[in-house]
């Protein structure tokens, strides 16, 4: 295969080295190279929105792009939404108080995509504002209505 | 019904957890569930997060046809490429392993290579077993297979007619099984009534499509011959053996460790094509092998694509409404395989007369194989279809007495008083308060505000429809809906039980270990802590909750059919009760009271009525694991229990089938009301109001059954709006991404209101009934009758599905020009 190029982000405020072949996606990176299999692929074709991360703040399908385009940038996963003492963050404990989440499997992008929601709109908005924010994020188990008031929840708590 | 039938142990049980007159401390409530922390944190641990030392990839290549005889095929590109270590092919297969279980009957034999020819496109042709992924993948390009492409049998219809191209030639046939089943008098009943309707009903192919697709790692340890497998399969206990049957190893040797499931809905029951697979590449090489569908190979090779079907379909009734017999027809295509057997026209049988007074039954069905993807389990189990079937002939009916579609059903409600009511086919129905949930649900949305709304808006020349459906909701399944279409059945299971063990440690924690399943979606954790809380009077948060591999289990069935809460409750209490009783006699001991004088409260046994007289549940653990001399004479150490629990209420079905038994009697109750405008120029939706209401029994914990009903209903939104998997000409999948088949997203889903009745089992523990399929059941229906009445004006009728955008503004204004 071509050759290995090195990478290097900062990813939940550390940095990480990797040596990966151009192809390499950003999310086998990280699920495969750095072991944060938070990050989850559910169509590779970046419809369906599972594998979202934060890329300077902003959400990007991890399926869609390749490792070696976040050089130098800096990502936000779901592990990094909790305390360090392991703590739920005030999104995460919205979603355990809400019933959010069922399997659990779309989550870490929801509670990803709603972050950046909230940052641009912390009081929370309006329902309909929270449906499209969240609308690239397909969750098959929950109807998205507890996610919906999850997110709504999150923005009334205490920060 | 005389509840001598039910199973002693299970009656035992519903005793023992009978409603008390002091409310339940801990069931009923909406705890947080116990599962969520590590998935919010990202920790779930799904299939494909595992990694084991030395682990392999597998990839595979699908078949581009979907009838075609294998001439060759040349692996050497493959073999040749840096990182691949074996090409596998159907000769592999062939050499080493039997063919996959199946439940049909007749010489329909899967291979999980296709070895001489294959059957349906996406089949698997070969697989790659590399140092990842990306190296498995290329190598399935450098594959050469030389095909001759065969008759293509993609109608159900034409596939039946003398002369069609054959999916299997051993059966001579592609009609695998075909019978009518008949209760009642159903001529002279159709012949004695007033009137009937008729309908020809379209039920689109769609699947389950859960966000994580299906998986397993396979790891032979050719030092002890045991093949592991971690699987994110259900209901791994139930039939496991037939697994190792594959794969030609004695079944104590093969290890089935489950592994959370992003999401089933029946796509992952009793899963076996993966870990099989994954089992047997493993076998080959002898180191760990990892394989995960990706999305593509979800769609076009699973191992359940829903139901296909083609029905007609009567209904006899008299003047006043009054409905008097069911008439149904249907032309099931099960694609390529008939894998899981004809179960799902057994589940429909279990309640195809719905809430309805309705006396005499047909129902036939054909069961046709096609070169499409086989056919399984998808939420509902078949039990969705029909209900649909069963709710379009009753809005039909309405429309032909010009009665109201509440009134007409109203009319045919099973009285309250009538409980456990005998259905035609033998199944019963054990509790229920249907006239109940109907006045809830008419009360909770004001119904008469919304007639009057949609009469205002109908003279401003808008398109507000409002649906209204009921449905059953049966569950529990026991296992003779899987055979009894057949006078002479090659295997006739009855068990359907699960297990559960506890401990209590020497310090006091509870310790619970399950036996068929991991986590998928559900809350299982939830379920057990909060039962377990209940008998112990214990934070439910502090339960630890495991999960048993296959070596290790004791007897279990599985999720499937709602039964999960119902049966794991059961085994639970059944524990739980096992292990009060040895707590009492050492707290009797200690306390120098009588035993029926204690209770179980504050995490500990007390006097009843002397608030300091108490002991933790550590103070007992401890002297039941370290002081044997402290304990009674006659008891051994420890404080552990196991309970298997079994079906409880089952039978047989007679010998002629005219009487089917009790085989899914736990049965709830919902009604949803929708209102709607549809915009005639562009096919879209508004809802304006969506509000249901479901008796599901005693609920263990109403905002979780809450996220049950609105998942399930929004599912079933995209069954009645979005979802089919399209099989061109050829017989290719034409929608194999999501870029094309579309799931319902945030802002297609509405806003639901759920409202509950309790109307406990006599027969279960707490009286509970299980939940997980309701919402689809009545969704599909509900959108049906919605769209046709704010279509009113131009006289639809909707008979198949999935209603799209661009029919409706067909049927509005006429076929489209451009």
């Amino acid at each position: 295969m071509s050759d290995k190029r090195v990478v290097r982000v900062e990813v939940n405020g550390a940095w990480h080295d990797g040596l990966v072949e151009p192809r390499r996606t950003l999310s086998d990176f990280l699920r495969d190279d750095l072991d944060l299999t938070g990050t989850h692929v559910a169509c590779e074709n970046g419809f369906c929105g599972n594998c979202n991360v934060l890329l300077d703040g902003e959400t990007v399908r991890s399926c869609l792009m390749f490792a070696v385009q976040a050089d130098g940038r800096s990502l936000t996963t779901v592990e990094g939404l909790a305390e360090p003492d392991g703590t739920l963050g005030r999104l995460q404990q919205a979603f355990h108080d809400n019933h959010g989440l069922q399997c659990g499997f779309c989550t870490p992008a929801m509670l990803l995509t709603a972050h950046e929601y909230l940052e641009a709109y912390p009081d929370g908005g309006t329902d309909e504002q929270i449906r499209e924010a969240i609308s690239g994020v397909i969750c098959r188990c929950t109807g998205y209505q507890h996610i919906v008031e999850s997110i709504r929840a999150a923005a009334g708590g205490a920060a | 019904m005389s509840i001598a039938e039910q199973d002693p142990n299970a009656a035992k049980v519903a005793r023992e957890t009978a409603g008390t007159e002091t409310p339940r401390r801990w069931l009923g409530k909406s705890l947080n569930r116990v599962e969520d922390p590590r998935f919010l944190r990202g920790q779930g641990r799904y299939l494909d997060d595992i990694k084991l030392p030395g682990m392999l990839h597998a990839a595979v290549l699908g078949s581009p046809h979907a009838h075609a005889k294998i001439i060759s095929i040349d692996t050497s590109k493959a073999e040749a490429l840096p990182g691949v270590v074996r090409v596998v092919t159907g000769k592999d297969v062939a050499e080493h392993a039997a063919p996959l279980p199946s439940f049909g009957a007749g010489p329909i034999v899967q291979d999980m290579i296709a070895i001489e020819k294959v059957r349906h496109y996406g089949e698997t042709v070969a697989a790659v077993i590399a140092e990842n992924r990306y190296i498995a993948e290329d190598a399935c390009d450098l594959i050469e297979v030389v095909y001759e492409q065969l008759p293509v049998v993609l109608d159900p219809v034409a596939a039946r007619e003398e002369g069609s191209a054959l999916v299997h030639e051993a059966l001579e046939t592609n009609t695998a099984y075909e019978r009518t089943f008949s209760f009642g008098e159903v001529d002279r009943a159709f012949e004695d009534a007033d009137r009937s309707v008729t309908a020809n009903l379209y039920w689109p192919r769609s699947t389950g499509m859960p966000m994580d697709t299906n998986g397993a790692i396979g790891d032979y340890d050719r030092g002890t011959g045991v093949v592991t497998i971690h699987a994110n399969s259900m209901n791994f206990t139930y039939f496991l053996w037939l697994i190792a049957g594959s794969l030609k190893i004695p079944a104590g040797k093969l290890r089935l460790v489950p592994v959370v499931a992003g999401g089933s809905f029946g796509s992952k029951f009793f899963m076996h094509k993966v870990p099989t697979f994954a089992g047997f590449l493993s076998m080959l090489v002898g180191k760990p092998v990892k394989y995960v569908e990706d999305r593509r190979t979800h769609i076009t090779n699973n191992d359940h694509h829903g139901s296909d079907r083609r029905y007609d379909a009567s209904l006899a009734f008299d003047d006043d409404g009054e409905f008097k017999a069911l008439r149904i027809s249907c032309i099931d295509d099960y694609g390529a395989y008939l894998q899981f057997g004809t179960g799902t026209h057994g589940n429909a049988l279990s309640q195809i007369v719905g809430p309805y007074r309705i006396q005499h039954v047909e129902y036939s069905l054909a069961a046709v194989l096609t070169n499409k993807n086989q056919q399984g389990a998808y939420r509902g189990f078949g039990a969705e279809v029909s209900n649909w079937i069963l709710e379009r002939l009753v809005d039909l009916a309405a429309r032909d007495l010009d009665l109201d579609r509440v009134e007409i059903r109203r009319r045919n409600l099973i009285p309250a008083g009538s409980f456990p009511y005998r259905t035609p086919t033998g199944n019963i129905y054990d509790s229920g308060n249907y006239q109940g949930v109907l006045a809830k649900v008419l009360e909770d949305v004001d119904y008469d505000h919304w007639v009057e709304y949609r009469a205002k808006a109908r003279a401003e020349g808008r398109h507000v429809g409002i649906g209204v459906v009921a449905s059953q909701e049966r569950s529990v399944f026991s296992s003779t809906e899987f055979w009894f279409w057949f006078d002479d059945p090659q295997f006739t299971p009855t068990s359907s039980p699960e297990s559960a063990s506890v401990r209590i440690g020497p310090t006091g924690e509870i310790v619970v270990t399950l036996h068929s399943q991991s986590m998928w979606g559900n809350s299982p954790e939830t379920v057990v802590s909060q039962v377990l809380a209940e008998e112990f009077d214990v934070d439910p948060a502090s339960v630890v909750v495991n999960y048993a591999d296959s070596q290790n289990a004791l007897p279990g069935t599985g999720p499937g059919g709602s039964r999960y809460t119902v049966m794991v409750a059961g085994a639970v209490a059944g524990a739980s009760s096992e292990l009060k009783d040895k707590i009492r006699r050492i707290a009797s001991d200690k306390l120098e009271v009588a035993e029926a004088d204690l209770e179980f409260r504050d995490g500990g046994v007390g006097v009843v009525g002397v608030p300091d007289r108490h002991l933790m549940l550590a103070d007992i653990a401890m002297t039941a694991y370290m002081f044997r001399l402290d304990l009674p004479p006659d008891m051994p150490s420890g404080l552990a229990a196991h309970c298997t629990y079994d079906h409880p209420l089952t039978t047989l079905p007679n010998a002629d089938r005219s009487d089917l038994g009790i085989f899914y009697p736990f049965v709830g109750h919902a009604w949803h009301i929708a209102v709607i405008e549809v915009d005639i120029e562009t096919g879209k939706l508004e809802f304006l109001r969506y509000a249901a209401v479901h008796d599901a029994g005693t609920i263990v914990n109403p905002r979780t059954l809450d996220g049950q009903v609105i998942g399930g209903t929004v599912q079933g939104l995209g069954t009645a709006l979005y979802e089919e998997i399209l099989y061109d000409d050829l017989g290719r999948v034409r929608n194999e991404s999501f870029e094309h088949y579309h799931l319902p997203s945030s802002m297609d889903a509405p806003s639901i209101t759920v409202g509950h009745q309790e109307t406990p089992s006599p027969y279960t523990a707490y009286g509970i009934k299980g939940a997980g399929e309701g919402g689809r059941m009545l969704a599909p229906a509900i959108m049906s009758a919605a769209i046709e009445d704010a279509l009113s004006p131009y006289g639809v009728t909707v008979t198949s599905l999935p209603i799209s955008a661009e029919q409706i503004v067909e049927w509005a204004t006429g076929p489209r020009s451009d």
